[in-house]
């Protein structure tokens, strides 16, 4: 018996969790499952609940959710990091999704700093304040 | 005491299964029983010097479990829904290279984490593997 048609949309949802901040358009992820484009956007849908352009924006949101959380990058940095090329488009579409602006998502979370791991001997390093007076 | 004998994983083809896991994942072949009068083949596998098996599991079919939720296992095992198993190994990027050039489908390259590197692959049914490199504790 051979697989269900999910196993080969698998691939297609496999190359979005692990390749997304690349330009990846329908045709790509067709010819992932190895479906032509109408069925692949069809089965796609018909097996997650969404068309494979919304997961992958889905996924790239949510990515860059993590990142505006985790670092200091700009707004324009986190949104070409997570493969999107329109910083209006993706402020918009982080908006309709998270409810506030990048920039005021950022702000409702502790800084980036309060997640880093930073070696002990590096905060000594620049807690240097040079030499003492006497 | 309680000992862990071994776990199960459904799969679609249980020869496509075996030869997956034995030539390309290099497992040995633990089990190979077919009982005909219940149309039902016991077939387990496991890593060389570890006791536990997997047994690979065909999904059934009518009488024992009905069409639709047959299928409904079988859909769920072709989306990577179904389980994940986790395995070690000392050079993630080693058993990469090998694997990758066996033919195992890897969804995640080598990559760095907190914890020490590790690789995501599938097998031929869906079924989700994690190969980690832990780092060593001091």
């Amino acid at each position: 018996m051979g697989h269900p048609i999910e196993r080969h949309l698998l691939r297609a949802k496999d190359l979005i969790d692990g390749r997304y901040a690349e330009p990846l358009d329908l045709d790509a992820l067709a010819k992932a499952s190895g479906y032509s484009r109408a069925y692949f956007s069809r089965a796609f849908r018909a097996a997650y609940g969404v068309s494979p352009r919304e997961y992958l924006i889905t996924r790239r949101l949510e990515r860059a959710a993590a990142l505006l959380r985790t670092t200091d990058r700009s707004v324009a940095d986190v949104c070409h990091a997570v493969g999107l090329t329109s910083i209006g488009s993706f402020t918009t579409a982080f908006t309709r999704t998270y409810g506030r602006a990048p920039t005021a998502y950022r702000l409702e979370h502790p800084p980036a700093a309060a997640y880093a791991v930073v070696p002990e001997c590096v905060l000594r390093f620049h807690a240097t304040r040079g030499r003492v007076k006497q | 005491m309680i000992e862990l004998a071994g776990t199960q994983v459904w799969v679609h083809d249980q020869d496509e299964a075996l030869d997956f896991y034995t030539t390309k994942l290099g497992l040995e072949l633990r089990e190979d029983a077919t009982l005909p009068e219940m149309g039902f083949r016991w077939l387990t596998v496991g890593v060389p010097g570890q006791d536990v098996q997997i047994v690979l599991m065909q999904v059934p079919g009518p009488p024992v479990v009905d069409g639709e939720t047959a299928e409904e296992i079988r859909t769920l095992v072709a989306k990577g829904f179904a389980q994940t198993m986790f395995l070690v190994t000392d050079d993630c990027q080693r058993d990469y290279d090998e694997m990758s050039g066996r033919g195992v489908e890897f969804t995640e390259p080598p990559t760095r984490r907190p914890y020490g590197v590790d690789a995501s692959f599938r097998d031929p049914s869906g079924n989700s593997f994690r190969l980690t490199q832990r780092t060593e504790q001091p």
